[in-house]
């Protein structure tokens, strides 16, 4: 401590203390970030059904209410089928934390089986696009240089070239799709949530939807050379080689220009 | 010539006479000459009075070019043992090595360069007199004299022919930089193709890129269908006609729908709107299917596809054209005509 105490007016000190408070804040993160949880369809019971329709009383009727008819402003979930419900609480969309332009990813609330259950229940409100099988969305089996070609013509625009996100109006945004399980990119397809549009079996094929996975697959596994940087395109690489390019100029212009000691 | 520091030199001193004129007042005419403050005291540097730290700064200085010697011979052996190779990694490895030995090379003599004339090199200033530029005027008659003289020798007043010979050649000549440079511009000054696309009675919307029709009942509410025109790969020019022709396909409610352009031109709340935006022709394609807002990613132009496609936010002038659509005998989507006005941004010869 004493030694501590000797150096602590050292001018490297608040560098230092800067370093360490980034090393612990990222390490925290790492350890504390959770990871999302993957959901398996699995066929409906009558029990599933039950304990679903439980879940549903006790968690979402606030808002769409005890018959799931959704009221101004809140959806209706009559019909919307096993995918949408997988989706919104497997991303941990739904519930929803508080009102905003759009409800974020965060943190499953409910574990597999609970999803498995409110899925259950919603899907015998009223026939809907059910939870794709793993054959479905299996990557390995599908085409990237398809996919690369329906992406960019159907989701590049809002998504991103390589599927990196972007931002919408008004506080919206279109969100990142390299962490988001296969299972979730397909159903969002089908299913359409919040500002996306539905993509339904005749608009992407079930094969197509396939091959975006495959896509997206590669896109999220890592960039084949430089500093990504985000992938957002000149915005962030712009911000860089302005602050950091023309830093590195002003600097050497000053050094140049400054009279040696 | 050079001039020593003037350590005399005190003109900012209130007071004193050479401060005083810089001062102007009113009434008074403008400074004719303002006086030479010189050269302000010259202080030694390190290096100077130091023996010490001058060995010290030839050391840096010598280590600056041995790191730009060490640079090059580092790229010429990454040159050879990194070849760039098949794979992306490889390639990566070998602009990497190729860089950085480039970038040493580079820096390393610059940076010793300044760093030895910062520190070593003489650090008095100079100062050079400016010369007249006027030559005398003995000189100036020689050299009018000699121009007289070779335009006298040439003959040039007396042989017309000759004149006009040289006067058209160097007028032609640029004809041969000119004339490629305006007819290579474009062979097409056709304009009125702008205002006509694919689009025609009863030609079928097709999904984009796989051109499969698309049949009215398979779009439920909410989608979004990318179209194109059917027998797009078949025309002329596909590029040509597909950057005009692409229109954006969306299903809402029916009740949702506040306006459409014309009469009928939708189908069962299925709207087609052309997607080139009316500002300077970015495709529109983000959809927002709960506010039905259509955004351009290019200038964030915003267009209500709900209400006629209107302008409701952005630099866009006029909303999307629609297209007219229904569906044939097979309830496939197909096209009632032609958009009914020029798509895309406004044009000199556009009519409104």
């Amino acid at each position: 401590m004493k030694a501590l105490a000797a150096r602590r007016h050292d001018r490297r000190a608040p560098v230092v203390l800067l370093l360490l408070a980034l090393l612990l804040t990222g390490a925290l993160y790492a350890v504390l970030a959770p990871t999302s949880a993957d959901a398996a369809p699995t066929a409906a019971t009558a029990d599933q059904v039950e304990t679903g329709e439980k879940l549903f009383q006790a968690n979402c009727a606030t808002c769409h209410g005890p018959d799931a008819t959704g009221r101004e402003g809140i959806p209706s979930l009559v019909g919307v089928g096993a995918a949408a419900v997988d989706f919104q609480v497997g991303t941990g969309r739904m519930p929803m934390q508080m009102n905003g332009p759009q409800a974020p990813a965060k943190p499953a609330q409910f574990d597999e089986e609970q999803i498995a259950a409110l899925a259950a229940y919603v899907a015998s409100l009223g026939a809907g696009p059910a939870v794709p099988t793993a054959e479905q969305v299996d990557p390995a089996l599908g085409d990237p240089a398809s996919g690369m070609a329906l992406f960019r013509t159907n989701c590049a625009m809002c998504h991103n070239a390589i599927g990196a996100g972007g931002a919408l109006s008004e506080g919206k945004w279109a969100p990142n799709l390299w962490e988001t399980t296969p299972t979730h990119v397909y159903e969002a397809m089908l299913t359409g949530p919040q500002s996306m549009p539905v993509f339904n079996d005749a608009n992407l094929t079930s094969e197509e939807k396939r091959d975006i996975i495959a896509f997206l697959e590669l896109q999220g596994n890592g960039a084949p050379g430089g500093i990504t940087l985000g992938s957002l395109g000149p915005v962030s690489e712009g911000l860089w080689a302005w602050v950091v390019g023309m830093g590195l100029l002003i600097g050497a212009a000053v050094w140049i220009g400054a009279r040696s000691s | 010539m050079s001039i020593t520091p003037d350590h005399g030199h005190d003109g900012h001193e209130p007071g004193d006479t050479a401060g005083s004129d810089v001062v102007l007042r009113e009434g008074e005419d403008a400074v004719e000459k303002f006086p030479n403050p010189g050269f302000g005291p010259h202080r030694p540097r390190r290096a100077d009075v130091d023996p010490a730290a001058a060995k010290r700064a030839e050391r840096q200085v010598v280590a600056l070019f041995a790191l730009s010697v060490l640079g090059t011979i580092g790229f010429i052996v990454a040159y050879f043992t990194l070849p760039p190779g098949d794979t992306i990694a490889s390639m990566r490895t070998s602009n990497l090595a190729l860089g950085l030995g480039l970038a040493f090379a580079l820096l390393g003599i610059g940076l010793a360069a300044v760093h030895w004339a910062k520190s070593l090199m003489n650090d008095h200033e100079k100062a050079e007199d400016r010369h007249a530029q006027r030559s005398t005027d003995q000189t100036r008659a020689e050299a009018l004299q000699v121009l007289k003289d070779g335009a006298q020798d040439s003959g040039i007043g007396r042989r017309g022919v000759l004149k006009g010979a040289l006067v058209s050649s160097l007028a032609l000549f640029p004809l041969t930089i000119v004339l490629p440079l305006i007819g290579e511009v474009g062979e097409d000054w056709n304009v009125s193709k702008f205002k006509r696309t694919m689009w025609a009675k009863n030609k079928k919307l097709t999904i984009d890129p796989t051109g499969r029709p698309i049949k009215a009942a398979d779009v439920t509410i909410g989608s979004v269908v990318h179209v194109i025109p059917e027998g797009l790969d078949e025309s002329e020019a596909p590029l040509d006609e597909k950057a005009k022709a692409v229109v954006l396909l969306v299903r809402m409610d029916p009740r949702d729908i506040k306006s459409e352009q014309g009469e009928g031109w939708s189908y069962d709340g299925i709207v087609a709107y052309s997607k080139i935006c009316t500002h300077v022709g970015c495709p529109v394609a983000l959809y927002e299917q709960q506010t039905h807002h259509l955004l351009c990613p290019c200038h964030q132009s915003t267009f209500d596809v709900a209400d006629s496609a209107k302008v409701v936010f952005g630099p866009a002038k006029r909303p999307l054209p629609q297209l007219p659509i229904t569906v044939d005998d097979e309830g496939y989507l197909v096209a009632q005509s032609d958009f009914h006005e020029p798509i895309g941004p406004s044009f000199w010869e556009r009519l409104r």
